[in-house]
């Protein structure tokens, strides 16, 4: 991992093969969004822990969106990637604390910008307050161009071709581009 | 998926469990919404909004999934979220008669066709208005799981609540027409509202998890009041009379036909695996 991701600590120091749970991380570096091929599923945020489980091991994951049909290809890759390699395991979803996109690293962030996807901005207001009136849909110069970088922008539509995704496009170099919403 | 929900991080508060009858209700508002809105899959008026329905659907499927697991391995009688979604009829669903009418007003001559698109949005408004308050609420609650749920739903909430509401703005606030078309949709669709609010058992089991129903009730019409009046439309008055009670049972004729066709495949070929 390219670094420590915020609220998804994979701290299992009590584990009793310390050298086989760093060997198991290092693999799942290589298992990517099945959506989103550049991007780990590490860098993703989505998983939360590796532990020692009777014969084999535990992956859990968060799901992103409740809906995202990517979820249980992410679970079989995960089980098929360790199983190439010898390891026995089962992945567990865990929906509490709920996955949000600031999980998603700085080393995500970029591989995703190169790919031609704006990476997802600071999540809207804190919810914890009485939702009363809809916050204003981002400001356009919230979401810079990933291509050449400009501020003028503009979404085309809420939805986009995945769960995660808007659609924007470039005021300046007149591209379309995906942009990963905050969430 | 063949994968099993972990056992909450600890919350730091008394758990209890939603009634099963409860979780059935929010499962069935979600599922059924999220059936009728996929309707529009390869119908929709543009491209962008044949996207915006078929995520919205992914989203509320998969809420409606998570209810029915959770329900499920409460049950711990073997069965599972198909069981719920597919192998119950009609009078065995829970959820508000608003969310299984058809996308179309009954017998208005500028509705094209069968889908009027004017009724797809003023119902996605009126139930997302509804629910970003009640996941609010319901993520506090003393049963973690349904906290966790809830908490994940939210965020779903209020991003059907933006589309919904911005749309509901740009043609209650367009052309005459299509202003006529937005306040005929909620002229029909408002007289089901009143179902949110009608005492039954389910408001008794959300109250003992601590919702505030007057509070919600508040919040959902602060919301409506400031989207109608930016989309120039005209709450209409209380509505009188009949009060619809698909949460306890008693559908429109419309379920029928909706369940029909979730459920034929699955009870053709029960247990199918793929």
């Amino acid at each position: 991992m390219t670094q420590a991701l915020p609220q998804a600590p994979h701290a299992a120091a009590a584990s009793p093969e310390p050298a086989m749970l760093a060997r198991i991380w290092q693999l799942l570096e290589q298992v990517c969004d099945p959506e989103i091929p550049v991007i780990s599923l590490l860098e993703l945020g989505v998983v939360r822990d590796v532990r020692p489980s009777g014969q084999g091991w535990q992956v859990v994951i968060t799901p992103t969106y409740s809906g995202c049909p990517a979820m249980s290809q992410m679970a079989d890759d995960i089980v098929s990637t360790l199983a190439a390699a010898g390891v026995v395991a089962q992945v567990i979803t865990q929906l509490a604390p709920a996955w949000s996109t600031d999980w998603i690293s700085a080393e995500g962030r970029r591989k995703l910008r190169e790919y031609g996807i704006a990476p997802p901005g600071s999540r809207p207001v804190s919810s914890s307050r009485t939702l009363r009136f809809m916050p204003p849909a981002p400001a356009a110069q919230d979401v810079p161009c990933p291509r050449c970088g400009s501020s003028l922008t503009q979404e085309t539509s809420h939805f986009g071709s995945t769960a995660c995704k808007a659609m924007y496009r470039c005021l300046d170099c007149r591209e379309p581009f995906d942009y990963f919403k905050p969430y | 998926m063949d994968t099993l929900i972990d056992e909450q991080t600890q919350r730091g508060r008394a758990n209890m469990q939603a009634p099963q009858s409860y979780l059935l209700h929010l499962a069935d508002n979600a599922l059924v919404l999220g059936q009728r809105n996929a309707q529009w899959c390869g119908h929709a008026p543009i491209l962008e909004e044949e996207l915006a329905q078929a995520n919205i659907s992914l989203d509320l499927i998969g809420q409606a999934r998570l209810l029915y697991d959770l329900v499920a391995r409460r049950a711990a009688d073997g069965s599972n979220e198909d069981s719920y979604a597919y192998f119950r009829d009609a009078p065995q669903f829970r959820n508000y008669t608003l969310l299984e009418l058809p996308h179309r007003a009954p017998l208005v001559g500028y509705a094209q066709g069968d889908l009027d698109y004017a009724i797809t949005i003023t119902r996605n408004f009126l139930y997302s208005a509804l629910m970003a308050p009640l996941w609010q609420q319901l993520s506090q609650c003393p049963d973690a799981d349904l906290a966790a749920i809830a908490a994940k739903s939210l965020k779903e909430a209020a991003y059907h609540l933006r589309h919904s509401r911005d749309w509901l703005i740009k043609l209650g606030d367009g052309t005459d027409f299509s202003h006529g078309r937005m306040q005929a949709a909620l002229e029909h669709l408002w007289p089901y509202t009143c179902e949110f609010w009608s005492q039954s058992e389910l408001e008794q089991q959300a109250s003992a998890l601590g919702v505030d129903g007057q509070a919600l009730r508040e919040n959902w019409q602060a919301l409506l009041d400031e989207a109608l009046v930016q989309a120039t439309l005209q709450c209409p008055p209380p509505a009188q009379g009949y009060i619809s009670q698909g949460k306890q049972g008693v559908h429109s004729e419309h379920l029928g036909y909706l369940l029909a066709e979730l459920q034929s495949l699955a009870r053709a070929h029960p247990g199918a695996q793929w």
